[in-house]
């Protein structure tokens, strides 16, 4: 291993390396401004959000991109460059969301948007990840951020909790996942996943790999909120910051769906028949529990919270799926769909919340469709995506992914997740009778322009894609791995 | 199995070593005690209170986080210095970058006042 400057390796790592330049600007200009100026330094966010997506896409272009870096560590394929646009658009919209809330909370603004784009960092670095050690401590990276995210709100005991209960369940699992990764070090010696995807192709099955294998997706399984590693969910979304908790739902999870996928296709696709009947029990667990649960909650965001456990288990039967290229494109087009559907939905929360940390109850949607129609109609748009009815993004991304579980011989998942988002329909059209038909406080929406950005992009994603599929179709199915 | 064996002569070793100081001074040792010497070694002050029902202020445990950030960025520099030879210039740009991430990080816990005190 030669040790010297190369240029392909900062042209490739460009848009990480200024998202992180960026980061720590946003961490000098909190304390310089303090309280003052919030708006000044979400736009700085948002731009730097926007340059670090015109580095991806030039990035794209390059002919370097086909040689990994960084010793074989680091790799800019099509299926990052998808990841990396997906975690890019989650940033995007999170900033926007966040500035009237930031703006209106007593802490500095600064540090939740360096926070957020240390977060992102890490998530970038996780979609180009091609080492089991690169992958960790990008994992860590954003979830390090994550948990003082959670507990942003520091005077709020809810936060608190959420901040505290996110940050000892999220350490044990990476804890997990590490043994894992060197257990599997230990059965094969190598890190990269290419060279442990050649190494394990003449290697017999062994007690300790398959132990090492298995702590892995349980770390992973964590990450993405899968049954029966979910139960800080409901507890960290509901006392997490709204937009903290609608950046949760999607980012890390986008970013742990792209290392779980690029683990388990690449380096362990010989042991499929082990692994793949846990994840099939996981999926099938995470529907029904997500599922059943939500139906008894009556706090907006835990039912969401639980919406988004059930779409976990959805996405998984992807994974499962990784035989055929259907897998592969129903996670991609289904985390896409999601990433609009699930944004736009915690969006509405952030625009009704009335009681601030006193808990965002489904009521807050009573007689929305009287104070805003537009609003109501949106919200129902989403609702119907995130329960697959068509033509929405939804039903798009779950036809891809359930057709995926048929292919690889799992039919009886398949209709267990039809049959489970025929369930689903229960509790979002308790969200939708609350605003067509019941009565409601008559005060007036206050909106903001970022706001309603966010929301309109979201409603345009889910709308589109449900409606004209084939364009984004046509670009997901050349994010293969490795190409 | 055989290449574990260094592991665990180490181990031995580090084990032994402790345990076999203690008893050697057990055994060769006078004992002549008086209330001076019993006395808790607290740098050369004398304890004013018990070491049990004693609370302390909470600040030290922002110091002591602030103590472990700052600490476990010389873990790095240990290889790194090991290395330097062969690092060259590539490694001095990458230590220099590194060191200045912490060092915004140090100006930030400066300037909101995680170091005073008061």
């Amino acid at each position: 291993m030669t040790f010297a400057f190369h240029a392909s390796d900062w042209l490739l790592l460009a848009p990480e390396l200024f998202l992180t330049a960026m980061g720590l600007l946003l961490l000098g200009l909190s304390v310089a401004l303090g309280k003052t100026k919030e708006d000044f330094l979400a736009f700085l966010a948002t731009v730097s959000v926007g340059i670090t997506g015109a580095l991806v896409a030039f990035v794209a272009t390059r002919p370097e991109r086909a040689t990994p870096i960084l010793g074989g560590a680091f790799v800019v394929d099509n299926f990052a460059l998808f990841f990396k646009a997906l975690v890019l658009l989650s940033l995007a919209l999170t900033v926007l969301a966040s500035a009237r809330y930031v703006g209106a909370a007593p802490y500095p603004g600064g540090e939740y948007y360096a926070l957020l784009l240390f977060s992102g960092v890490g998530m970038l670095f996780m979609a180009s990840g091609n080492n089991l050690i690169s992958i960790y401590v990008a994992l860590e990276l954003m979830a390090l951020s994550s948990y003082v995210l959670a507990g942003y709100f520091k005077a709020e005991p809810k936060s608190t909790e959420a901040a505290l209960k996110y940050f000892i369940l999220g350490a044990f699992s990476s804890g997990v996942l590490l043994y894992g990764l060197s257990l599997v070090y230990g059965a094969g010696g190598v890190m990269g996943l290419p060279e442990l995807a050649k190494l394990l192709a003449s290697a017999s099955r062994s007690n300790l790999l398959m132990l090492g294998i298995l702590l892995i997706l349980a770390g992973l399984l964590f990450k993405i909120a899968a049954v029966p590693f979910h139960v800080w969910t409901p507890d960290v979304y509901e006392g997490s910051p709204t937009p903290v908790t609608a950046f949760f739902s999607v980012g890390p999870k986008v970013a742990a769906y792209a290392i779980l996928a690029r683990i388990f296709y690449v380096a362990f696709a010989k042991f499929h028949a082990d692994w793949g009947f846990v994840v099939a029990l996981v999926s099938a667990a995470t529907m029904v529990l997500g599922n059943v649960a939500a139906l008894l909650q009556s706090n907006v965001k835990r039912m969401l919270a639980y919406s988004s456990i059930a779409n976990a288990g959805y996405a998984l039967l992807g994974v499962l799926g990784f035989r055929t290229e259907w897998g592969l494109w129903g996670i991609l087009i289904y985390l896409l769909a999601y990433t609009f559907m699930n944004f736009g939905a915690f969006t509405l929360i952030i625009l009704l919340e009335s009681k601030g940390y006193a808990g965002e109850s489904v009521s807050d949607f009573n007689g929305l469709a009287k104070r805003s129609m537009p609003a109501a109609v949106v919200m129902l748009l989403f609702l119907l995506s995130l329960a697959g009815i068509p033509p929405t993004a939804g039903f798009i991304g779950k036809y891809y992914l359930f057709t995926a579980a048929m292919k690889a011989g799992y039919a009886w998942l398949a209709i267990l997740a039809v049959v489970m988002s025929a369930v689903s329909l229960f509790y979002y059209f308790r969200i939708a009778a609350a605003m067509f038909f019941t009565e409601g406080s008559p005060a007036k929406l206050k909106s903001s322009y970022a706001l309603s950005a966010v929301i309109a992009v979201c409603a345009v994603g889910t709308l589109v894609i449900g409606v004209v599929p084939q364009p984004f179709l046509e670009v997901l199915k050349s994010c293969v791995l490795g190409r | 199995m055989g290449q574990y064996l260094p592991i665990l002569v180490f181990a031995v070793l580090a084990a032994a070593l402790p345990i076999g100081t203690i008893v050697i001074a057990r055994a060769v040792q006078t004992r002549r005690p008086n209330a001076a010497k019993l006395e808790p070694y607290e740098c050369g002050v004398e304890a004013t209170t018990s070491a049990f029902d004693t609370r302390f202020s909470v600040r030290y445990f922002l110091i002591a986080v602030l103590f472990v950030v700052f600490d476990v960025e010389t873990i790095f520099l240990f290889p790194w210095a090991v290395m330097f030879h062969r690092l060259g210039l590539f490694g001095l740009a990458e230590m220099l970058v590194f060191l200045a991430i912490l060092v915004v990080g140090y100006f930030y816990c400066w300037k909101r006042k995680a170091l005073d005190w008061a």
